[in-house]
């Protein structure tokens, strides 16, 4: 079993290598990165990623990469202080019984360069340090103040290169930013790089802002605002800092999320005390209601082919998740075991959906087959809800809220055992991460 | 519990108004679209009565007054976990606020539908939105014109007791009848 399937979760061996080591190690170096799997830890693979050369923001950008990984947990960036090799030129092979020593099983080198003109230039290596075998060879070009980026494309590609799957460093996220007490909230909309940094605030403060959610087509968000007078949903263009209202309904608004295209925007509509679930194309403005069960109907959230929608109704008696096809039709339950169930959200991969469950007085991010099968909760505690979905599918964040009503965000994988803080360390909720920015 | 809650805060309020009206020797002035929101109501005493300097004044709210609804009426009525049923014991406090909108017609209210916060967040808009709802349809079943009564819900996002556990959570399961306008 390799590093690939430890992502996907699927329970095997006990005794796991990683990939790239297959690539052309002696026995050896797989004895080095043994898992069991048993045991409910992976041993994350230790890798050494000593500063760029070239000065600069050469030893930012190694702390950049070495920090993405080393938070997806499958990584662990080992201190590279007194390794004698001091790596200069990238097209130099590294003296690799120096980096054996270590017990580091992959090797980041890079160098940066800056050319007349501002660019910056970055080229890195990943190695494979027992086999002495080159992995991966790229070079980027960037504006200067563009280093964190480039930092996260190389994260990205070394995380492809040594698990099988996408990366989703290059990302950013979207959530709320949360001050004060239980009883004077304040919450402001905001948006950061998916490593924390970066944190912008788009609304004031003014009203309540909730549930963005990004595009996977665009640079676009849509959102919950909540005033006195009423609820709107709202997108946004972040280039442009445009922002737009769906359009005026009589009851509350809420709940909106994208279409897969970004062509529709899914959300509830109240009337009379029902919520309903509605479509809008985003072109002819037209709004369809597709459910229209007296129960509450909310959570919209569509499958990667935009063909089928998961929803949370209580039209059973309590809160459970059921899937339709896009047109309201063809309404059946998924979920099935005992507690509520709230906040589907399919994965981009189709593979999942994640939820929010509350049994027992306590609440868990989980994630089950569109079918209802394969039910596996992640996460327990007093109150954990809203899950969103990296876009590799294999990576989960949601909001974590203590008893105190103090609530920060959290990140989960699909098998439930990389569970840790997210980089961002302000009190938030319902957060949102974007698809890989291009 | 409710009952509690509505005495103590009308204890507390009645200290409040009475100073209030002493201070300015006129009525209270009409809240504007935005109602405050009342401070929690706890358990504890409530702040001590501050007697109105020298000259008497009556002490009850101005008939009509917002302070009036509040405080000899109540606004807020209380709902079971996951339920938008309306309760026996808010029904007094229903019929009392539909006979004093009743009684002063120019009064508009927006009802406020809140849960509390074991839920998550998008249910819990829809939940708080029919049990702003329920209190809408007894309202009208009383005669309230539907024309001067708005709805909203705030989901979990305004309870008023910040504590953990069932008595804070029973307290911010609520229906706010808040008034917007027209009141003396």
């Amino acid at each position: 079993m390799n590093l690939k399937s430890l992502l996907t979760g699927m329970a095997g061996a006990a005794v796991l290598a990683l990939s790239f080591a297959a690539v052309a190690a002696p026995g050896v170096a797989r004895a080095q990165i043994e898992v069991d799997i048993d045991k409910g830890a992976v041993k994350p693979l230790p890798v050494a990623i000593p500063a760029f050369s070239g000065g600069g923001r050469g030893a930012d950008i190694a702390q950049v990469i070495s920090g993405n990984l080393e938070r997806s947990g499958l990584f662990q960036p080992l201190s590279t202080a007194g390794v004698a090799d001091k790596l200069g030129d990238v097209n130099v092979q590294p003296r690799f019984p120096d980096w054996q020593a270590t017990g580091a099983q992959a090797l980041i080198n890079g160098q940066v360069t800056v050319g007349a003109d501002g660019q910056l230039r970055v080229d890195f290596r990943l190695w494979d340090t027992f086999s002495q075998q080159q992995l991966l060879g790229l070079q980027f070009t960037s504006t200067a103040e563009n280093w964190r980026r480039v930092a996260h494309k190389i994260s990205d590609a070394v995380y492809e290169r040594l698990t099988g799957e996408k990366g989703y460093f290059d990302t950013r996220v979207a959530f709320v930013a949360e001050s004060g007490g239980k009883l004077n909230r304040v919450k402001k909309l905001a948006i950061m790089d998916q490593d924390g940094a970066n944190p912008s605030y788009i609304t004031d403060g003014s009203y309540i802002v909730m549930t963005p959610r990004f595009s996977a087509t665009s640079q676009e968000i849509t959102y919950m605002a909540l005033r006195p007078t009423g609820s709107s949903i709202y997108l946004l263009n972040l280039q442009t800092g445009r922002t737009e209202t769906v359009g005026k309904f009589p009851g509350m608004v809420f709940a909106p999320r994208f279409s897969p295209d970004g062509t529709k925007v899914a959300f509830s509509v109240e009337k009379n005390g029902n919520s309903d679930i509605y479509v809008m194309d985003l072109r002819s403005r037209q709004s369809t209601r597709i459910t229209t069960d007296p129960a509450i109907d909310t959570s919209p959230s569509f499958s990667p082919d935009g063909s089928k929608i998961v929803f949370n109704s209580d039209r059973g008696g309590q809160a459970q998740l059921y899937v339709m096809n896009a047109d309201g039709s063809g309404v059946r339950r998924i979920s099935g075991g005992g507690g509520r169930y709230t906040t589907p959200v399919w994965s981009p991969r189709g593979d999942y959906i994640a939820f929010t469950k509350q049994t027992g007085g306590e609440f868990h991010i989980g994630v089950m087959r569109p079918d209802g099968g394969d039910e596996r909760l992640l996460t327990t505690s007093y109150l954990d809800e809203g899950p969103t979905w990296a876009p590799n599918g294999r990576v989960l964040m949601f909001s974590r809220e203590s008893a105190s009503g103090v609530s920060r965000l959290w990140s989960v994988d699909i098998t439930g055992r990389i569970l840790r803080p997210a980089a961002y360390t302000g009190a938030a909720s319902d957060p949102a991460w974007s698809p890989l920015l291009d | 519990m409710s009952f509690d809650t509505k005495r103590v805060a009308r204890l507390a309020l009645i200290g409040v108004a009475a100073a209030s009206l002493a201070a300015c020797a006129s009525r209270p002035k009409p809240t504007g679209p935005v109602a405050p929101t009342p401070p929690a109501p706890t358990q504890e005493a409530p702040p001590p009565y501050t007697p109105p300097p020298a000259q008497p004044v009556d002490q009850g709210p101005v008939p009509g007054s917002v302070q009036d609804f509040v405080v000899n009426i109540g606004e807020r009525i209380y709902f079971d976990t996951d339920s938008y049923d309306i309760r026996a014991d808010a029904q007094p406090t229903l019929a009392a606020q539909a006979q004093w909108l009743n009684r002063y017609p120019a009064v508009k209210v927006r009802i406020e539908g809140n849960a509390d916060e074991r839920g998550t967040r998008e249910y819990n808009l829809a939940l708080g939105a029919r049990r702003a709802n329920a209190i809408r349809v007894f309202l009208t079943g009383q005669g309230v014109s539907a024309s001067r009564i708005e709805t909203i819900s705030y989901g979990k996002e305004r309870p008023i007791d910040p504590g953990t556990g069932e008595e804070a959570w029973a307290k911010n399961r609520n229906g706010r009848t808040a008034i917007t306008d027209g009141a003396r």
